[in-house]
């Protein structure tokens, strides 16, 4: 259980999101950091979905209900808005079904946290005028190892959640666990929204 | 994996008499029976650290150890409980039993009827899974345990530790249904049929009164198994095993054993024929083919399940396809929407639905890590 009372900074923005004693779905929960640190902190109860099952064994250890699973053939498991908040970190942009899971999650959800690294980041633009494929922080691979097949810019999963009738509840841009208020889509480097399904 | 070669050593095989009589699903009652069981570990003294091990078809109560120190093989589930193994014997108070209807020391078809002095044969009454619940449940009353840490069973194993915490929501903290489904398939029960006709056409049955004729359905047995056997590997396990080796190397034109395979199978349905009893394999497929928590609930299984208090583990292989994944993840999705705390893992395995005895590290890590989690919670 060490280290287990700091969060990861990305992780701890998307807990500062999550009411307490909510019921909560993490999509590719790894190890369950998260989950382990919202069922102490704030009494969440949830499951995590992780499709490798040596991360489903880490999070019964650290006392997290995991769910073998595959996120691309969605989330049959779960009955509709079984949950307050379906979190997917940093995942969205490794997905085949991407506008898939987006519908699936506030099918089961009444709340969705989605976070990505933002590739219209400078830094990322900067490597691509220099010629090459960007590599930071938040993007850690060469091209031809990359799980990343789907890239996007702020406003192109804004114009996602647009297009399947999803409301932008919240959108918080940062750059090595700072907050970017000030051109959020050229200084950012990762992006956190909670969306929510349009009423009415 | 040193600690996996651990033992719990010499065992010995007890038995408890009860003669409250116990009405079965049927209809009909058992006016007094016996359990065969077995102990390993010690049991705390809270009683808050028992575990009660179930178990499948052809299973019995020796889970682990060994009965005289030449013994050649160990308990059925030996790779799975004993000293620093993932069912830790050190930390708990496990409990193996012998169901009824069985022949392995419980009253069962080839036990002698105490009102006639002969054997039941085909006077047994058919036995289904919460009549086991049931008797299982007056032995932990006679063992002193309230609450079970866990039940843990595989396959039909599986099905025992469901019903166990749906009857019994306060006296089960955890369920591991391993390999297991929430009821069974058309093509399930059919293999379970196709099983069933070999013993009941064989001429030696004698209509299940076989003992009274110093006769044993063999050939019946030894089909029943076969074919079990087949649908408990997969075909790329076997195919790694036995591939298409020839005995001889070559072919013989004839319809004697040629294949490995062939011999593999013959050699496994000889040995079985020999220990098992007909009758008991009758009423274990039939008490497999009955089971269905959600039958009087309009089929919702979630109903069922709302009931339970326990928290699960539910766990299945990949090449498993007599219990496929599919029908473990049946059962997560009536837990999750039962509101239950569950833990489900997917193991990649070639062993088949054999998989659930076998060490595949993913399974022993998960077993590990998950019954880790229990001892800390009993304080084993």
């Amino acid at each position: 259980m060490s280290a287990a009372n700091t969060l990861r900074a990305d992780l701890q923005l998307i807990a500062d999101w999550v009411a307490p004693a909510s019921r909560v779905l993490d999509l590719g929960c790894g190890d369950g950091a998260l989950l382990s640190w919202l069922n102490r902190h704030k009494a969440v109860r949830g499951y995590g979905v992780d499709f490798d099952v040596n991360n489903v064994v880490r999070c019964v250890q650290a006392g997290v209900n995991a769910i073998q699973g595959n996120l691309e053939t969605g989330l049959a498991e779960f009955e509709d808005q079984r949950f307050d908040h379906v979190v997917l970190s940093q995942t969205i942009q490794a997905m085949h079904n991407t506008e898939q899971i987006l519908v699936e999650m506030l099918r089961v959800g009444r709340e969705a946290i989605v976070t990505f690294p933002n590739f219209g980041y400078w830094e990322n633009r900067w490597q691509i005028l220099q010629g090459h494929m960007p590599v930071s922080e938040t993007i850690p691979y060469q091209w031809y190892n990359t799980p990343n097949i789907h890239w996007c810019m702020l406003g192109d999963f804004e114009a996602l959640c647009a297009k399947n009738g999803i409301r932008v509840l919240e959108r918080v841009v940062m750059n090595e666990a700072k907050r970017i208020h000030f051109l959020p889509n050229l200084r950012g480097s990762l992006a956190f929204y909670r969306v929510a399904r349009q009423t009415g | 994996m040193s600690d996996l070669t651990r033992s719990v050593g010499i065992v010995q095989a007890q038995t408890a008499e009860f003669d409250t009589p116990l009405h079965l699903a049927s209809g009909a009652v058992l006016p007094a029976y016996q359990l065969c069981f077995e102990t390993y570990g010690t049991l705390n003294a809270a009683r808050s650290n028992a575990i009660l091990i179930c178990h499948a078809l052809s299973g019995h109560h020796h889970v682990a150890g060994r009965y005289t120190p030449e013994d050649k093989a160990a308990g059925w589930w030996d790779n799975m409980v004993g000293p620093g193994k993932p069912i830790d014997t050190d930390r708990f108070f496990v409990v193996g039993l012998n169901n009824l209807g069985g022949c392995h020391g419980s009253t069962g078809p080839s036990a002698i009827n105490p009102a006639t002095g002969q054997p039941w044969g085909s006077t047994f009454p058919v036995v289904t899974v919460p009549d086991w619940v049931r008797s299982q449940a007056r032995l932990a009353d006679r063992l002193g345990i309230d609450r079970w840490a866990a039940i843990i069973g595989g396959s039909l194993g599986g099905m025992q530790a469901l019903q166990w915490s749906i009857d019994y929501p306060e006296r089960v903290a955890h369920a591991l249904v391993i390999a297991s489904a929430p009821k069974l398939s058309a093509q399930n029960i059919a293999f379970n049929d196709v099983a069933r006709q070999a013993i009941l056409t064989d001429p030696d049955f004698h209509g299940g009164d076989f003992y009274a004729h110093d006769a044993i359905p063999r050939r019946g047995l030894r089909l029943a198994r076969m074919l079990g056997h087949i649908t408990y590997l997969s075909d790329d396990g076997m195919g790694e095993k036995f591939g298409r080796m020839l005995k001889s190397g070559d072919y013989q034109f004839g319809y004697e054993v040629e294949f490995e395979i062939e011999s593999y199978l013959r050699y496994q349905g000889d040995k079985f024929s020999d220990y098992f009893d007909a009758n008991t394999y009758l009423l274990m497929t039939k008490a497999l083919d009955y089971f269905d928590p959600a039958k009087d609930l309009n089929d919702d299984l979630v109903a069922a399940l709302k009931k339970a208090s326990a928290r699960f583990m539910v766990a299945s292989f990949t090449s498993d396809w007599r219990f496929s994944p599919e029908r473990s993840r049946e059962i997560v999705k009536a837990l999750v929407a039962a509101d239950k705390e569950v833990v489900y893992g997917e193991i990649e395995s070639v062993h088949g639905h054999d998989a659930f005895l076998m060490l595949d590290a993913p399974y022993v890590n998960l077993m590990r890590a998950y019954l880790n989690r229990v001892a800390e919670e009993v304080n084993a």
